[in-house]
């Protein structure tokens, strides 16, 4: 008896040993995304707003977390807003973090970048990590990990983190240990700032393609975000940012017009769109035109924000007491950011359009 | 199903799991569903090659068995009844319809290994055309169950072994899945008594077969595959790699061979000892061998002792080689006594050369081990008289020195597994000694063909770690000294090494998940 005991005791000592050294490890090794690429850490950041009752949710690649941003949206028409977009988004990754999404409430409007239409196939399992990681565990992401995954990927290295990063012990840094539990939020109610210029001065041109139709499977996702919405009363709106490059092909185009028109979506291309939202691409985006900075992002949120509050009725949500606290600080937050990137890209802050439009 | 993929470690624990809840009668039967399963995955043609096999081999096995016994019955019913010339013209049409069984049995199995695994090559002897012969599919594991099935033949017609009645028995036999990928090739006797036993959970053997798994794994992901890609490299270019990076390649290869195909025999053993089937040992510290006859005696001992049995001794018994015998000692006298073994070796090593390959580089590497073999064993007299004149021949120093002379026979031997023409092999063998610099073996250089600094470091710590535990090996079994240790060191032993697998081992994305070597052959 008194070995049985014995045998038991040390049976979960050991246990307990493993468990605990593999979770530490587990901890150090997965990646960061605090700082250098950090988009991989927009997705989980979600998770951490106290409120999440959003009544505008963008889902999308970088053509959302960097072209509109959440405050602009409060401060000028008090629109509770979140961007949940990461790095390459695929369209079936974005339907699923808009399921996800409905888990805490359901928004009155979901817009829908539909660059990621061009995709029927994930193309790189970095992104796939850096879209369906941040994830909680739910069906959405289970769902997620299994519309993404690359050939070869394999579902338990999303169960197991350390099964894909067990290598990265070579390559660890002082920030693998200083953010090992708690990592500092990068993004501003999912949005990715940049305060610094790159005028576009030259676009490359597209190359001709095979076939310009969208893949079945992109058309699948583009059904079920569809259906998800008019399941659950959400507005839905199609949008294309004005990014330069990679080349949105007129016959992309074509067919994102006849699906709207079929289903009696609205769609907005903001390249069509970029005088009336006022867009200089000498002073709006931070690399040539393929993403907008803070001057292209403010801008467009500041048309789009009109067009979501005139036209869908999306609720002025200033004067409730908690939201109002809540984007105080997202404010002040998001400031103290500008000023920072003011001081690393050597920016005056007052030429930014944010400042230049208030002094005026 | 890679025995280093997800999907064989979950596999193997479900069927863990299932094999000792069931009623011991039914294990067995267990065993071979998942065989069965292991084959379909991997492709249903394969299990239709392997179940045509055990029902061939079954087949030929029962008529053998049945024939002896109406031999035996007869001769026992008409005891004192018949003339002794009868009785030997009885038992002689008796074997012959044996053998016929026997041949037939072999030549239905062997037939299909040649045309699913040679057929392009002896074609292309004859042809300069393509054939189409090069899309049939070589079915997983054919060359070892195909040997294996065939020794059974053979054992059943020697009477050494009864046949198994059983037709799903004998599929098992012949299908067992720890062995498909790269053998142990087992013998009936051997393996039948434990893979049809009944088995408890006992957690000795369980502890030592997971310690064997997690070894074999060692020596796999950490060491072998992290050579793979080098490997590859540096024998894809032959025209372009040479000198100093052939060197680098022969050693390397012969690094990445032992711990790819002893670490794969680990695991299968291992997988097979926490279902309780005892596997047959297939090695035995074959790089402490201080010649190339002991090499063979230590490595791929099942595949050595097939061809010693079943090709080694007909041949060498066989009226042609008796004729060759009787000429050989008429006209060489005393010195042509070894004429026979020689020949009867010959044959083994070509057999053996094609085994393991359809293709001339192989049968190159098998005649060439038998001449280094005749050489040694015609030198013989030579060497002894050498080692009694000089005094150090008993040293451990010179058996060091014996032990790095082997290795280096056996690295470039193996060369001839890596490149795919005998002239390739040759050119580059050649360029060791033309185009080498010493300065380029320790230069830049050697880290642009798919190792960084970092793998080489790793790779020579396991190289570290797999010679203190063969040295251990040498004088015990090392699980068993470790068992005998407090249970906080072992736990830590054991964890430690599962550790290192996780974390160093060279799996999953950025990592080529790498066939074991052995699965081609």
């Amino acid at each position: 008896m008194k070995q049985r005991k014995k045998s038991i005791i040390r049976f979960l000592a050991s246990a307990l040993i493993v468990f605990l050294v593999l979770f530490l490890l587990q901890r150090l090794l997965i990646p960061k995304y605090a700082t250098g690429i950090v988009e991989g850490a927009f997705v989980a950041e979600y998770y951490k707003e106290e409120n999440k009752q959003f009544d505008v949710i963008f889902v999308g690649d970088c053509e959302v977390y960097e072209n509109f941003s959440p405050v602009v949206l409060w401060e000028e028409y008090g629109i509770n807003s979140y961007i949940r977009g990461s790095a390459e988004q695929y369209i079936w990754q974005s339907y699923y973090l808009l399921e996800d999404s409905l888990r805490y409430n359901t928004p009155q409007v979901a817009v829908f970048n539909i660059q990621s239409l061009q995709f029927n196939e994930s193309q790189s399992e970095a992104y796939n990590r850096m879209s369906i990681e941040g994830m909680k565990w739910t069906q959405s992401k289970v769902n997620a990990i299994k519309a993404s995954m690359t050939e070869d990927e394999h579902f338990l290295d999303y169960v197991f983190p350390i099964l894909r990063y067990h290598s990265r012990w070579s390559e660890l840094t002082s920030d693998d240990l200083k953010y090992m539990f708690k990592s500092p939020s990068v993004s501003y109610n999912g949005y990715f700032m940049r305060v610094d210029t790159k005028p576009a001065d030259y676009v490359p041109e597209g190359r001709n393609l095979p076939d310009y139709s969208f893949g079945d499977k992109a058309w699948y996702y583009m059904d079920m975000i569809r259906e998800l919405c008019e399941k659950n009363g959400i507005q839905l709106i199609m949008v294309k940012a004005p990014s330069l490059y990679p080349t949105w092909y007129d016959e992309y185009e074509a067919q994102v017009v006849e699906y709207s028109h079929k289903y009696d979506i609205p769609y907005y291309n903001f390249l069509e769109l970029k005088e009336a939202v006022g867009l200089d691409y000498s002073t709006d985006t931070y690399d040539a035109g393929l993403h907008l900075n803070i001057n292209g992002a403010e801008k467009m949120s500041h048309y789009f924000g009109r067009i979501l509050s005139d036209e869908y009725g999306v609720t002025d949500r200033r004067g409730d007491v908690e939201l109002d606290k809540i984007w105080m600080k997202n404010i002040n937050d998001y400031e103290t950011e500008i000023d920072r990137q003011c001081i690393l890209y050597g920016v005056d802050r007052n030429s930014l359009f944010r400042y230049s439009r208030k002094d005026q | 199903m890679l025995f280093t993929s997800y999907s064989f470690i979950g596999f193997t624990g479900v069927l863990l799991s299932v094999y000792y809840l069931v009623p011991r009668r039914l294990q067995w039967i267990i065993l071979l569903i998942s065989s069965c399963v292991f084959y379909w995955v991997a492709n249903p043609a394969s299990l239709i090659y392997v179940s045509f096999t055990a029902f061939t081999i079954w087949g030929c096995a029962i008529m053998i068995d049945r024939d002896y016994g109406i031999q035996n019955e007869y001769i026992r019913l008409n005891k004192g009844t018949i003339s002794k010339e009868d009785q030997k013209a009885f038992k002689a049409r008796h074997k012959m319809i044996r053998e016929i069984w026997t041949s037939f049995g072999i030549f239905l199995n062997i037939g299909i290994l040649i045309v699913t695994k040679y057929f392009s090559f002896l074609a292309g002897l004859f042809t300069v055309q393509q054939n189409h012969f090069t899309d049939i599919i070589v079915p997983l594991g054919i060359s070892f169950y195909t040997l294996q099935a065939v020794g059974y033949l053979i054992d059943v017609k020697r009477g050494t072994i009864k046949a198994e009645g059983n037709l799903f028995k004998m599929l098992l036999f012949v299908s067992f899945f720890p062995q498909v990928i790269q053998g142990p090739i087992s013998r009936f006797s051997d393996l039948s008594v434990s893979l049809f036993g009944e088995h408890e959970p006992e957690r000795k053997e369980i502890n030592f077969a997971l310690q064997r798994i997690l070894w074999g794994y060692f020596k796999k992901l950490i060491v072998a595959d992290r050579i793979a890609p080098a490997v590859i490299t540096l024998v894809s270019d032959p025209a372009k790699y040479r000198g100093a990076y052939v060197i680098v390649a022969l050693v390397l290869y012969t690094i990445e061979l032992y711990a790819d195909f002893t670490g794969g025999i680990d695991i299968s053993i291992g997988v097979a000892g926490i279902l309780g089937v005892k596997v047959t040992e297939n090695f035995r510290r074959p790089y402490f061998s201080t010649s190339l006859k002991e090499y063979w005696r230590r490595w791929h001992i099942t595949m050595s002792q097939w061809f010693r049995e079943f090709v080694f001794y007909p041949v060498s018994t066989s009226k042609l080689v008796q004729g060759i015998s009787k000429f050989a000692r008429k006209h060489l006298g005393n010195r042509g006594k070894k004429v026979p073994v020689y020949f009867s070796s010959f044959i083994v090593w070509v057999a053996t050369g094609l085994w393991h390959g359809a293709n001339w580089t192989f049968i190159i590497w098998g005649m060439l081990n038998w001449l280094i073999l005749t050489v040694s064993e015609e030198l013989e007299p030579v060497y002894a008289a050498f080692h009694k004149k000089v005094g150090f021949s008993n040293s451990y120093g010179y058996k060091v020195f014996m032990c790095f002379r082997t290795i280096l026979l056996i690295c470039i031997l193996n060369l001839f597994d890596c490149y795919s023409s005998v002239r390739d092999t040759i050119s580059v063998l050649a360029s060791i000694i033309t185009e080498t610099e010493l300065g380029e073996l320790f230069s830049d250089k050697m880290l642009t063909i798919g190792m960084s600094g970092l793998d080489y470091v790793i790779v020579l710590a396991g190289v570290f770690v797999m010679l203190a535990v063969s040295l251990i090996q040498e004088k015990g079994d090392v699980r068993e000294y470790i068992w005998k240790m407090p249970y906080a060191i072992r736990f830590a032993i054991w964890f430690a090494l599962f550790l290192s697998v996780l974390l160093i081992g060279a799996y999953g994305i950025g990592y080529d998940a790498n066939q074991f070597i052995y699965n081609r052959f």
